[in-house]
């Protein structure tokens, strides 16, 4: 089978993030990047299906030239080839999802697995908008019945299954009472929420592999789609700074404060 | 840094990330705890086998990705970060001095015997030079190798081995010829469990806490001849071969610990607040940490340089004694400013840096001391 991946690039979590003085967008100075780890843990269910159903996993990323970072990244961890839509500008989720859909048009997956969102605006829309323009089914946040510890785990065994048939995808997702199971006919979207899997990490053979595998590049003007975004950003500011506590005498001052001065009981 | 310094491309670059995964996933949120335990897993071996870490400069044919020195060069940075001295400690002996003999002297047999599982982690090996009553002077070593036969009969003690308590093998320097100075010496491998060789006792460490540090002794132990690395008298030659890279690896973690005590306290100065306004807007802690960045980049550059000569296939001892010395004790200074940067907090066991500092002490005085590399680079400038 033939597997489509994203792979976008995003703050690392553990940068310290600040909004610039004009409200414009984030300091980008002193920032490392890294891959989306929601995009992280799809690259490896693509892997694990394909080592398990055979074929191909095919990652595709957004932006400029640094993305070839997030693209190599992936490709180290097993992918088998890279596409990288050239773009430097702002985008928006559509625009996002329309250059997405123009790549799976032309690559024919089975399967497109992107995360769930990603950990730098945490949108959550582009899986859902790629499934709309496909026309797919679309099977959203991934997760699995194992625990992270078990055996079947450690075993290395896709979470995303295929049914008895080949035709349709088995998923598990969380949903706000527990897990619920969806069967959906190939091809499809799936997105995958964070306890699917454990990545694995980009061993030395992998990265030396890597070097030689290729990265097709394309535009948004080459793939036709207008991305001009329909959502702009009018102004960031940070969340404000959390009040010192304070210490309160008893219980019954808490319950009094509670009840009168945070009416929350 | 990431920056390429003119010795790491791309590829260096794509595994330092792996390491870091590695280190920051695996090795530090245990780090404390191993610490206090003074022992961290046996099974951290297997896993740093398992990702092929113990073998990056060894033959394919026996186990290692041949992937070079400056693959273990950002390995033993980024393993520098792990928060425990003692973690980059116990592991890094076994990629750095107990087995590079084996890879450079050993013959087939022994690589296939030692080598192989050593690469794997399924062996545990340390390297045993320094003796109750021999440390920088090596030729002065009292550990005797007796020929009986096709034995070795070998009688001594060796001190502050590290990996000694729960190593498989030792690799072992011996006199041979207990008549010559550094034409004497040889080198044998003992292994765990030969009748007469054992470990006397586990020793108590400021730094370094979580590896284990061992004094060892044999008495009338019986080791075959075939366990000899190269032949007899060859020992010194051997040991001060392997000494270049040891001090490039010892300058190397030094370079790693030093970065993340920069890292930190760079946050640090920007987080804390005093009289009103960040410590970073004093400008007198502004210039302190100016000044520790260039020490650090200057030890950097210096141990670079001594790199790229050894890499390059130079013999460069000047360059690497004062690498060496350079860079231990830089991070021995970053080490005490991080820690007087962070006032009571850097005090505190909580906090890594007062483990930094315990483990940075070590440098100076680990794989020769500064006094040692100071009499390498004086006999090389011809005094
Ligand atoms: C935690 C730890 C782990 C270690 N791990 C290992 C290991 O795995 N394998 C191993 O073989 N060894 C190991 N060592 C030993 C280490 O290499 C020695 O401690 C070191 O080489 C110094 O030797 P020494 O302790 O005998 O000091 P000494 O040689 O007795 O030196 C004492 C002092 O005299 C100075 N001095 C000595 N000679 C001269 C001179 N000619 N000119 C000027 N000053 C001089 C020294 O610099 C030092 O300051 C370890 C040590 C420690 C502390």
């Amino acid at each position: 089978m033939k597997i489509l991946v994203t792979a976008k690039r995003v703050e690392d979590a553990e940068s310290k993030i600040r909004v610039n003085p004009q409200g414009t967008g984030i300091v980008p100075e002193g920032l490392k990047y890294k891959i989306n780890p929601f995009d992280e843990i799809a690259v490896e269910e693509g892997l694990r299906l394909v080592a398990k159903h055979g074929g191909e996993v095919v990652v595709v990323s957004i932006g400029g030239k640094e993305v070839q970072e997030q693209l190599r990244h992936a490709l180290a961890m097993g992918a088998h080839k890279a596409v990288w839509v050239n773009h430097a500008g702002a985008l928006d989720q559509l625009a996002i999802a329309a250059l997405l859909a123009k790549v799976v048009e032309a690559e024919k997956p089975d399967l497109a697995i992107l995360g769930k969102q990603s950990i730098d605006d945490d949108q959550n829309q582009v899986g859902q908008y790629l499934a709309e323009f496909l026309g797919w089914g679309q099977a959203t946040f991934a997760s699995k019945v194992e625990s992270l510890e078990s055996d079947a785990e450690k075993g290395k065994h896709p979470g995303v299954m295929l049914s008895a048939d080949g035709k349709a995808v088995v998923v598990v997702r969380e949903v706000d009472n527990g897990l619920a199971t969806v069967e959906c006919q190939m091809p499809a979207v799936v997105t995958t929420d964070l306890r699917l899997n454990l990545p694995r990490y980009a061993s030395l053979p992998g990265i030396m592999k890597a070097k030689s595998k290729p990265i097709q590049e394309l535009t948004p003007a080459g793939l036709g789609v207008d991305v001009t975004p329909k959502v702009v950003i009018q102004k960031m500011v940070p969340p404000p700074a959390r009040k010192a506590g304070i210490k309160v005498p008893d219980v019954a001052t808490l319950v009094d404060k509670l009840k009168n001065e945070a009416k929350v009981v | 840094m990431l920056s390429g310094h003119g010795l790491f491309g791309e590829e260096h670059d794509a595994f330092r990330r792996t390491v870091r995964a590695v280190v920051q996933k695996e090795l530090r949120p245990f780090a404390r705890e191993w610490e206090e335990r003074q022992e961290f897993p046996r099974a951290l071996f297997t896993r740093f086998g398992e990702l092929g870490f113990l073998g990056l400069k060894y033959p394919e044919e026996y186990g290692g990705s041949n992937a070079g020195e400056l693959y273990e060069a950002v390995l033993l940075e980024e393993l520098a970060r792990c928060g425990s001295g003692g973690v980059s400690a116990g592991l890094g002996a076994q990629f750095t001095i107990a087995t590079a003999p084996l890879h450079r002297y050993g013959t087939d047999a022994q690589k296939r015997r030692w080598l192989v599982p050593a690469i794997r982690g399924e062996r545990i090996g340390a390297l045993g030079v320094t003796e109750p009553d021999a440390g920088s002077d090596v030729a002065g070593l009292r550990t005797t190798a007796r020929r009986d036969g096709d034995h070795y009969v070998v009688n001594g003690s060796k001190l502050y081995i590290t990996n000694g308590v729960r190593a498989d093998f030792v690799v072992l320097a011996v006199k041979s010829d207990p008549g010559a100075g550094h034409s004497g010496l040889s080198m044998l491998v003992v292994e765990r469990g030969t009748p007469g060789f054992g470990v006397s006792r586990r020793l108590e460490k400021l730094g370094w806490r979580a590896s284990d540090t061992a004094e060892l002794h044999l008495e009338d132990c019986r080791v075959p001849v075939a366990n000899l690395l190269g032949r007899e008298g060859e020992g010194f030659a051997q040991i001060m071969g392997n000494f270049q890279w040891e001090r490039l690896s010892l300058a190397l973690g030094a370079l790693g610990a030093a970065d993340e005590l920069l890292e930190t306290s760079l946050q640090y100065v920007k987080d804390r607040h005093a009289f009103g306004k960040p410590l970073a807007a004093f400008q007198v802690l502004r210039h302190r940490l100016a000044e520790m960045a260039t020490d650090l980049e200057c030890a950097r550059q210096l141990t670079y340089h001594a790199l790229r000569l050894h890499v390059g296939g130079e013999y460069a001892i000047a360059q690497t004694s004062m690498a060496k010395k350079v860079a231990t004790e830089m991070c021995c200074r970053m080490a005490d400013q991080a820690l007087q940067l962070h006032g009571g907090a850097g005090y505190m066991m909580e906090l890594d840096i007062q483990r930094h500092w315990r483990d940075a002490r070590l440098g100076p005085i680990g794989g020769g001391t500064s006094e040692i590399m100071n009499e390498i680079i004086a006999k090389q400038l011809g005094i």
